[in-house]
């Protein structure tokens, strides 16, 4: 598995040389996102992101209600693209690619970087078939039995689920449910695990497996995750984004924006801005 | 307890105002008009059904199924070239509806931008012509189908693709609404693995809204099958001696052979009319529980 990985990371191209100033080695950065700004029609959702995501690393996004954290990470693998009104400009390089060139193909894209949603969302299907489903599409090579244990196995689902592969996923409980997603998602062998919002149905017990399950994820995948629970992001994450809404036409337009990025531990206890002090310290948001 | 509810309460009188007798007796009212307006529908379909019944019962027989309708002996009459005739109308309307009306109703539901004005036209389009009554087809059919730019004649698949036309607006309808009723999450979750659009609805949102959608299709064919304008005015055959042999064929159907039986001077002969009636509710019935069935075992809850 971990080989596999660090066949496909080699594969690519390096990325381009590094900016000037205190952004990491070019070869640790998986998301070089500069100024990128979302519309929906004419309303500006987010404005000006700018922020390199970290390889192996555990990226949380956090702020209020409406900042744009989804919106953003929808940028990360062009599910965007498929609200029409949706238009982005700005550039977002993984390893080193354009995301957002002309000659890329959403669906190659997404391919490489798996998306975790707010709701488990399973197939009204077998959980193998659930799990089979990305690989069959994607005509990955190989044993469909063994991919999907596999999968299973890195969702930390196997135990639970071996003895009732065929049985319909609708009949799991909502935390297995997010598991069998992720799962899912962990089974057409992504790059980067993009998680918005992956435990805000889930019980505090399941939200404790799903966050062990990051972790241990870490060691071979990328992650990025929205969410509006600042425990799950100080327990999990390495690197925060604080995003903020900023309010327009007396409140009537509202654009999400990135107020401060930087080690987990510093926006915690030493952020460098007051708004993220006041939202991380519960004295807003 | 507000000073309100304790004052109310030292003075003997309720914490809950009583309701007025005024609603009590509207309330009745409205309840026994409802239940009249129930009864004056099933009081009409009892009616009907008894009449039907009484003057067809006693002709239906296996020899009635199977004989072809006679002008002059009522008792060796029978309906096999219109029961063949409904049969082949229905196989070519529903060629036709099937691929046309999904397909449609995917492009609406799935492709079509709706700020474009064009997908907008054809959408109240179809939604207009699903109320156009059904003689109207019948004379579009004559006009373009049997005669004009088609000019099949007066065959089956004329019938067939006339019946087409009617129905497909209210078969892309329910499909889209069976189409709709997929969740986006599930598109989501599916183009989120890397399927492309078109995997996305072949193996998620078809196979989800496949119940769906053959609800629909068997409601819109059970109506064409109850069709008698459009198939009079594009000049269904009256009471022919053979079954149609083909698409390029002469044909009849149940409603039209009622329809010519009712029109009969000779009482026996309505009384036929009756019994094909009978069949073709029967027919009907089949059909719709079909439909209730696939529904109630195959339609997805999400």
């Amino acid at each position: 598995m971990t080989e596999q990985r660090r066949e496909a990371a080699s594969a690519v191209e390096p990325a381009p040389a590094p900016a000037p100033g205190a952004r990491p080695a070019p070869r640790d950065v998986i998301f070089d996102v500069d100024g990128i700004n979302v519309h929906y029609g004419p309303h500006r959702a987010i404005r000006d992101v700018t922020l390199d995501v970290h390889l192996n690393e555990i990226t949380a996004l956090i702020g209020p209600s409406g900042c744009g954290k989804s919106t953003f990470i929808r940028c990360l693998n062009r599910m965007n693209d498929l609200i029409p009104s949706a238009r982005v400009d700005g550039r977002v390089l993984y390893h080193g690619e354009d995301l957002y060139g002309a000659e890329i193909d959403p669906v190659q894209v997404r391919k490489r970087i798996g998306m975790v949603f707010q709701k488990p969302n399973p197939f009204p299907k077998s959980i193998y078939d659930n799990i089979a489903f990305g690989p069959r599409v994607i005509g990955m090579k190989g044993d469909t039995d063994e991919i999907v244990e596999s999968a299973l196995r890195r969702g930390a689902l196997w135990d639970e689920v071996k003895d009732r592969l065929d049985a319909n996923a609708f009949g799991m409980s909502g935390g297995q449910q997010q598991r069998l997603c992720i799962a899912r998602a962990l089974a057409t062998d992504p790059d980067v695990l993009l998680m918005d919002e992956p435990c805000s149905a889930l019980d505090p017990i399941s939200t404790g497996r799903i966050e062990d399950l990051m972790i241990e994820l870490k060691q071979d995948y990328s992650i990025v995750i929205v969410t509006h629970n600042m425990q799950q992001a100080a327990r999990v994450s390495g690197m925060t984004a604080f995003f903020t809404v900023e309010l327009h036409d007396e409140g009537r337009s509202r654009t999400g924006a990135v107020v401060e990025y930087g080690e987990t531990d510093k926006i915690f206890t030493n952020p460098d801005d007051k708004r993220t002090e006041d939202y991380v310290t519960g004295k807003f948001g | 307890m507000t000073g309100a509810q304790i004052a109310a309460r030292a003075a003997g009188n309720a914490v809950i105002p009583r309701a007025a007798g005024g609603h009590r007796a509207f309330a009745a009212l409205f309840r026994a008009l409802m239940y009249g307006a129930i009864g004056v529908s099933a009081l009409a379909l009892v009616t009907l059904l008894y009449d039907v019944a009484r003057d067809g019962l006693p002709k239906l027989s296996v020899d009635f199924l199977t004989s072809f309708p006679s002008r002059i002996l009522p008792q060796t009459s029978g309906i096999q070239s219109a029961i063949y005739g409904t049969l082949w109308l229905m196989v070519v309307t529903a060629a036709i509806v099937v691929p046309l009306g999904i397909a449609t109703a995917l492009y609406l539901e799935e492709y079509a931008d709706r700020r474009k004005w064009w997908n907008r036209f054809v959408e109240v389009n179809i939604q207009n012509l699903a109320a156009v009554p059904s003689v109207v087809y019948g004379i579009l059919g004559l006009a373009f189908i049997v005669r004009g730019p088609l000019s099949l004649g007066r065959t089956v698949l004329a019938g067939g693709i006339t019946l087409a036309l009617l129905v497909l607006p209210v078969v892309i309808i329910v499909a889209r609404e069976a189409i709709r009723a997929v969740p986006p999450s599930i598109r989501e979750a599916s183009l989120a693995l890397g399927a492309t659009q078109w995997q996305t609805i072949w193996k998620q949102v078809l196979p989800g809204s496949i119940a769906g959608i053959a609800t629909g299709v068997i409601l819109a064919l059970s109506r064409a099958i109850g069709e008698t304008a459009p198939l009079l005015v594009i000049g269904a055959a009256v009471n022919p001696r053979f079954n149609p042999d083909g698409l390029g064929s002469a044909f009849t159907a149940l409603p039209i052979q009622i329809f010519a039986w009712t029109q009969d001077p000779n009482r026996d002969f309505v009384d036929l009319a009756a019994a094909a009636i009978l069949v073709m509710m029967v027919v009907l019935l089949l059909m719709n529980s079909v439909a209730i069935f696939l529904r109630n075992r195959y339609e997805q809850k999400w």
